[in-house]
């Protein structure tokens, strides 16, 4: 496997991962631009865990879980205030997280402030890749039991869930810390990837990119951040390889304006995501009933 | 020798300063079949909505077979046997009929039940959920996501849903509304069926006719105090639910 080719599936795993971190709040319909928040816990604790020189010199094995498992605790805390507001506001009360995290670390010089921090040990895609097939399998398993049929009933109508028996609440908590423990999974397997770590590898561009991985992708069934985040990290590369072998400088330079206008497409033709369940039906080959009658 | 179901004491509401329910109250005896009616703005709904937990009474009290619910949280109310439809369709537009069926087993599941998967393969609650609509004449339309459905169809899949929760009491908000001949009567086999099977029922519906021939009973609500409490026949005699309905002028 040549190294471009390697490093293009390992950013695809760690951008897969995130995904499904934002995706299961999205699920149950909390929007949440906080993704930088989480990932920048659990980098720099997955870091500091890890580094021998500046930090404790735990092994990969443990400081990645244990990184997930702080950010899980933290997001699980930081929930019930973030989870009293709604839409928009719960928009701004996310980013604001991430903005507070972001500004507290660079402060922080026990993780080397603005200057970034080392990390140690190495993950490469042999252990990124399991790691990311196991996060999607549970995704897609939790979506499919009835606690996922419930985050999907919150998602459409939270009254009548109530009155069905859902704890409304339990389950908005319970998407935003699973949520959080994915977000602070995704930050440690970073910086084992890249070694290297910076609060501005998570900035606010980066939120906005993830809450579209999903929102692109649809936020109805568990393909949807699959394919936001495919769709996300391909096109790109796929423009500008074009853009190579065309000669074109106009595709090269412009693929991002390119890949911006294909987005504002795709919010014009499928404003409910890429996956919908109407298009799985349709997939899955269904009759509709219109047709019968 | 018959026992209330449903018990309401003295209950009352008020939004603001405006006081929608008053001082209603009202015992609904076990297995009946009750119609709730008034005028439109009476505070039926507003009185579905305080039984069920919508909304938190002022005063007053609620209880369900003997147990206090008036300050429950409405997630824990269907536990004790409460569930209900609603007057404008709320199914979930995004779940497929089988998946809106099964939102109604939410009540009866534990917390390790609620992490064993039903969306893969036919398990027993998918086969409750299908027998369900079966029975109810419904089971053409299983896997398709219920936004397209006809009306009368997701009207009918509503009370199926709601049935699934095994309820002691019923609520049904105008159950018949918007419904054709054919569909209402579609509906009230329905109710039968399910009346038969023990379950009471309390339904607020303004089609006189679909009342006398579904309820033994009937509440009248009027600016929000309870001005009638007998059959329908004697409701339909009865001068001051005829002033509630047409004015002082029409009665004799």
């Amino acid at each position: 496997m040549s190294g471009y080719l390697s490093a293009q599936l390992s950013i695809l795993c760690l951008n897969i991962i995130i995904a499904y971190a934002i995706f299961l709040p999205a699920a149950t319909g909390q929007l949440n631009l906080g993704a930088g928040g989480f990932a920048i816990i659990g980098g720099y604790v997955g870091g500091y865990l890890n580094s021998s020189f500046d930090g404790l010199g735990w092994a990969m094995s443990v400081s990645i879980p244990v990184a997930a498992l702080i950010t899980a605790i933290i997001a699980f805390a930081l929930s019930f205030p973030i989870l009293r507001t709604r839409g928009v506001y719960m928009v701004l009360a996310t980013f604001a997280f991430a903005e507070v995290v972001a500004g507290i670390v660079l402060n922080l010089e026990v993780v080397g402030g603005a200057a970034g921090f080392p990390v140690d040990g190495h993950a490469d895609l042999k252990i990124l890749a399991p790691i990311t097939i196991a996060v999607i399998v549970f995704c897609w398993f939790l979506l499919s039991t009835r606690f996922g049929l419930a985050m999907r009933s919150v998602h459409d109508d939270e009254n009548v869930a109530t009155l069905f028996g859902i704890n409304v609440r339990w389950i908005r908590v319970a998407a935003f810390t699973l949520g959080g423990l994915l977000g602070g999974l995704y930050g440690a397997l970073y910086g084992h990837q890249y070694n290297y770590i910076e609060v501005q590898n998570w900035n606010v561009l980066f939120n906005i990119y993830v809450l579209l991985y999903v929102l692109l992708g649809g936020t109805q069934t568990p393909f949807g951040p699959l394919v936001g985040a495919l769709f996300f990290t391909v096109v790109p590369e796929l423009l500008r390889a074009l853009g190579e072998s065309l000669n074109s400088e106009l595709i090269a330079d412009g693929r991002f304006a390119l890949f911006g206008i294909l987005i504002v497409l795709m919010m014009v033709f499928r404003p409910e995501g890429i996956v919908t369940r109407t298009l799985l039906e349709r997939l899955s080959g269904r009759k509709t009933q219109e047709a019968v009658t | 020798m018959s026992q209330s179901l449903l018990e309401l004491q003295s209950v009352s509401k008020s939004f603001g300063g405006l006081r929608v329910i008053n001082d209603v109250s009202f015992a609904v005896e076990k297995g009946s079949r009750t119609a709730l009616i008034g005028p439109n703005g009476a505070g039926k709904t507003t009185l579905f909505n305080l039984i069920s937990g919508v909304y938190d009474l002022d005063a007053g009290s609620i209880s369900i077979d003997g147990m206090d619910i008036s300050h429950m949280p409405a997630h824990k109310r269907c536990r004790f046997g409460l569930s209900r439809s609603f007057q404008n369709i709320r199914l979930m537009p995004h779940l497929s009929t089988v998946e809106n069926v099964m939102l109604g087993q939410h009540s009866r599941s534990s917390l390790p039940g609620q992490l064993f998967p039903i969306g893969i393969g036919r398990n027993r609650s998918v086969r409750e959920a299908e027998d369900a609509l079966q029975s109810a004449g419904l089971n053409t339309y299983p896997g398709q996501i219920v936004a397209d459905l006809p009306y009368g169809v997701q009207k009918r899949i509503e009370v199926v849903r709601a049935l699934m929760a095994k309820p002691k009491l019923l609520l049904l908000d105008e159950p018949a509304a918007g419904l054709n001949a054919t569909e209402t009567d579609a509906l009230l086999d329905l109710l039968t069926q399910i009346s038969a099977t023990g379950v009471t029922l309390l339904v607020v519906e303004h089609d006189m006719h679909f009342v006398s021939r579904l309820c033994q009973d009937v509440v009248v609500l009027n600016f929000g105090e309870k001005i009638f409490h007998g059959t329908p026949q004697s409701a339909q005699q009865e001068p001051a639910v005829l002033e509630a309905y047409l004015g002082t002028d029409h009665v004799a």
